[in-house]
């Protein structure tokens, strides 16, 4: 089995020879073309200085530690080709992201399997003899097995061309072994035409969870992370770039198209949209918010009149308010209706035909009283709130005094303005 | 106008700290005693140089940063992303090496000052190895480069001190225009030392990951250029006062070598206590502040261009190299200034040799990165530009390569 496998270290630099062994170059670079074939390299790039021959994976007959065997003649010239995903050139030495492992990786080798053509999913090892790939059952294939990262490729890495491969193989045993499968690694393109050529997708990404994609992409440049950005669905965009660290928030904004921006600030929570638009330059900001559906655009805006550190400017505009006279059906209903909201939401609050709060319903309170119950007797004996003026130290106060998941903030005239919850607090602290 | 000053200043100050922080460390244990020496054994004389010292400086100080910002990668990604594997390995073992000799002085330094305290340096370095340890391991980058700017700001002891010493203005500020040249040996070593030692490694490493780290980005380069400047400019303040201080205590009164920076303080005791006092506490200063940043900023460089995990945000078992090499850096370089009879000279000596190799390598990197469209897109270096740094780069490597000479001599 272990002989079925080749590194791309060992690749390099094999000898080429035709179908009656005579030698035409080396191997200088291989290259998968990804709209063809995701993991089988399609081309080998032969010869030395700037005349490089190309090798289609059907040409070769047998592919082994001693070398590559040509199964016939005709090759063309090699022209740059933008299809082409060069292993050497674009994966070799550069960053990727490991989805499984969720970070960042440089890519140090990469793993092939030899393959036999002919039944090309299992196809036992075909890697001794030269020119036994040719009698018979069909042609050596390589496929991109693994990405290898950590110290046993770096030390293969070094010492490749200086001792014999075999030699080389025999004494990284002794290392660790530490790779990634093709199927989960993740190339970052940050230009979208060649995204596009080369198939590469970000979709891998957005099974990620948020906060650790927000760790990833805070690794990665300005251009490569804007890409992921731009590319990914505007939700898993939004929850990601929330968990951000705040001053790089404005920077992916700031370099995104405003519509783009806008579609991802939507998708936020308002005051944490409010908040990072607070971050940006203002002709920036209003780009976007011009960009912006009309009803997150207004929410966002007013939560933009509150000074940062006050119970407006924590707050948010998503809550579930019901009237003083519902029942715990109607607020059940009102449940189905916002389940959007639900993942976090603690209370709903009732208010009087004014929109003034006059109670706070803890969530759990709900589904032990029966459907007929009226709101009003499930609320919390004493009304807590704070106004949108009152300061940051104050609101912290309140949460820690009374014990308090979400609080409601009122506006000067006692009317239900929004809700500051539990983990805008632990933000607040610990941006300390 | 008010106003348009009033946010001009905050965003200077926003991205205030890494070439600020860089071109101070600059003047470490190691880079006060360069100064030292000339101002003790010629006076005045080499100030001429630090004009030119300060350009070469900014040019490939702004040359880091702009590849920073652009980029958003640190210098040893980039050596590996363009250069392979193989270079990178060269370059970051070099640069340890180069680091830890460097560290090393720098605890010699907390060693010595504090000894000019009455501290015993068996209490001193402990202390100083474990505090400096804890500071990054169990804070954060944020808050350690606040302190970091602070200590910035006592580098203004020596600037006091050069007053007190009440040194020959005039023939100052005349020798800091007027260009001598002597062909004497032990003169020209001198100049080689003095200029050679401007220019390390690390700092090039240190202060890209620095701008990245705080996510300067090609929009906002503009300050940050000015705060690369401006850093350089006050560091070379800085290394004028010494120079002044130790002509105007020692050189007036009879020119002769010195061995340390430390003895440089002790030579200020006649003008005071307090021109002493403060002049070996800008040693501890300078001591504690590049312990600090040298091995952190190692770690970085390393793990970044192998592909190691790292961050001080991240778990001693999840980035087990970097936390590794830190500790270790920090372990030796303090344990070696608590061994009697460790050739803390000669190792010195050999690091410039190192050095001599390393940075020739690095700054024809980083001016081939900098000129390299693919990666630097508009922000490429301009033709004029080039021209200045090419022939930097070129006096650099001459004077380092002739200082490893040097060295090698004196081995």
């Amino acid at each position: 089995m272990a002989e079925s496998v080749l590194f791309f270290t060992e690749l390099l630099g094999f000898p080429v020879l035709d179908s009656r062994g005579r030698r035409i170059g080396r191997v200088r670079d291989a290259a998968l073309v990804p709209l063809v074939h995701p993991a089988r390299i399609d081309r080998f790039l032969v010869g030395g200085g700037w005349a490089w021959l190309s090798v289609r994976y059907d040409q070769i007959a047998s592919i082994s530690l001693d070398g590559i065997r040509l199964g016939e003649e005709i090759l063309t010239p090699y022209h740059s080709d933008e299809y082409m995903l060069r292993i050497g050139r674009d994966l070799l030495d550069q960053q990727i992201i490991d989805v499984n492992g969720r970070k960042v990786v440089r890519v140090n080798d990469v793993t092939f399997e030899i393959r036999n053509a002919t039944s090309n999913s299992n196809g036992h090892s075909n890697g001794h003899g030269n020119g036994q790939g040719a009698n018979g059952n069909g042609r050596n294939c390589l496929y991109i097995l693994e990405v290898d990262v950590g110290i046993r490729s770096i030390f293969r890495r070094l010492v490749q061309g200086v001792l014999p491969s075999r030699l080389v193989r025999k004494v990284q045993r002794v290392i660790p072994p530490n790779s990634i499968r093709w199927e989960f690694c993740n190339i970052v393109e940050p230009d979208p035409q060649r995204r596009l050529r080369l198939n590469i997708s970000h979709e891998k990404l957005e099974k990620i969870h948020p906060a650790d994609l927000a760790d990833i992409v805070e690794e990665l440049g300005p251009a490569e992370r804007g890409a992921i950005f731009e590319s990914i669905d505007s939700e898993v965009a939004a929850e990601a770039l929330s968990e951000v660290d705040p001053r790089m928030q404005a920077r992916i904004l700031e370099s995104m198209e405003p519509e783009k921006a806008a579609d991802i600030v939507e998708e936020m929570a308002p005051d944490e949209a409010a908040d990072i638009l607070k971050g940006l330059e203002e002709s920036t900001s209003e780009e976007i918010l011009e960009e912006m559906e009309v009803a997150p655009e207004s929410e966002v805006r007013e939560l933009l009149e509150f000074k940062e550190d006050t119970a407006g400017g924590m707050m948010n505009t998503e809550y579930i308010s019901l009237h003083a006279g519902a029942t715990v059906e109607d607020a059940l209903n009102a449940l189905k209706g916002n389940e959007d909201q639900l993942e976090s939401l603690n209370a709903v609050f009732l208010v009087d035909s004014e929109r003034r709060l006059t109670g706070t319903v803890p969530l759990a309170r709900l589904f032990v009283a029966s459907s007929s119950t009226p709101l009003r007797e499930l609320s919390t004996e004493t009304l807590i709130s704070a106004t949108v003026t009152e300061k940051q130290d104050q609101v912290t106060e309140l949460f820690d005094k009374y014990n308090l998941l979400a609080l409601p903030v009122i506006d000067q005239d006692r009317r239900l303005a929004g809700v500051i919850t539990a983990d805008d607090i632990i933000s607040v602290l610990r941006h300390k | 106008m008010l106003k348009a000053w009033r946010s001009r200043i905050m965003i200077f100050l926003a991205v205030l700290g890494p070439g600020f922080i860089t071109a101070n460390v600059d003047n470490d244990a190691g880079g006060i005693y360069p100064y030292s020496q000339p101002g003790a054994r010629w006076g005045y004389l080499p100030l001429w140089t630090l004009i030119p010292i300060t350009i070469a400086l900014i040019l490939v100080q702004e040359m880091c940063s702009r590849m920073g910002a652009v980029t958003g990668k640190g210098l040893s990604d980039l050596i590996r992303e363009e250069f392979g594997l193989r270079v990178t390995f060269v370059v970051m073992t070099l640069l340890v090496l180069v680091n830890l000799t460097n560290v090393m002085a720098n605890f010699a330094g907390i060693a010595s000052s504090l000894e000019l305290f009455h501290v015993s340096r068996y209490i001193s370095v402990p202390l100083g190895a474990v505090a400096i340890w804890l500071l990054i391991v169990k804070g954060n980058y944020q808050s350690a480069e606040k302190i970091f700017l602070f200590a910035c700001v006592l580098y203004i002891s020596y600037i006091i001190s050069g007053f007190l010493v009440k040194p020959n203005w005039t023939e100052a500020a005349v020798n800091s225009f007027r260009p001598v040249l002597m062909l004497d040996r032990d003169y020209i070593e001198m100049l080689i030392a003095m200029v050679g030692t401007t220019i390390a490694p690390w700092m090039q490493f240190y202060l890209q990951a620095a701008v990245v780290e705080k996510g300067i980005t090609a929009k906002e380069y503009a300050q940050s250029r000015v705060e690369v400047i401006f850093g350089c400019i006050v560091t070379d303040v800085v290394a004028f006062f010494i120079i002044v201080a130790c002509a105007g205590a020692i050189w007036t009164n009879g020119p002769r070598d010195i061995e340390s920076a430390a003895e440089a303080a002790q030579a200020l005791r006649p003008f005071g206590q307090y021109a002493y006092l403060l002049f070996s506490a800008g040693l501890l200063n300078a001591s504690v502040f590049a312990a600090c940043i040298l091995p952190l900023s190692t770690a970085y460089s390393v793990c970044e261009g192998l592909g190691f995990e790292s961050g001080v945000d991240k778990r001693f078992s999840e980035a087990p190299i970097f936390y590794w090499l830190y500790t270790l850096l920090i372990v030796i370089g303090a344990a070696v200034v608590l061994m009697p009879g460790f050739p803390l000279v000669r190792m010195i000596l050999f690091s410039q040799v190192i050095n001599g190799v390393l940075l020739p390598i690095v700054l024809i990197f980083m001016i081939l990165l900098a000129n390299n469209r693919r990666i630097m897109m508009e922000w490429v270096n301009s033709r004029f530009y080039n021209l200045a740094a090419w022939i930097t780069v070129v006096v650099m490597i001459g004077l380092s390569l002739a200082l490893a000479g040097i060295s090698v001599r004196n081995l």
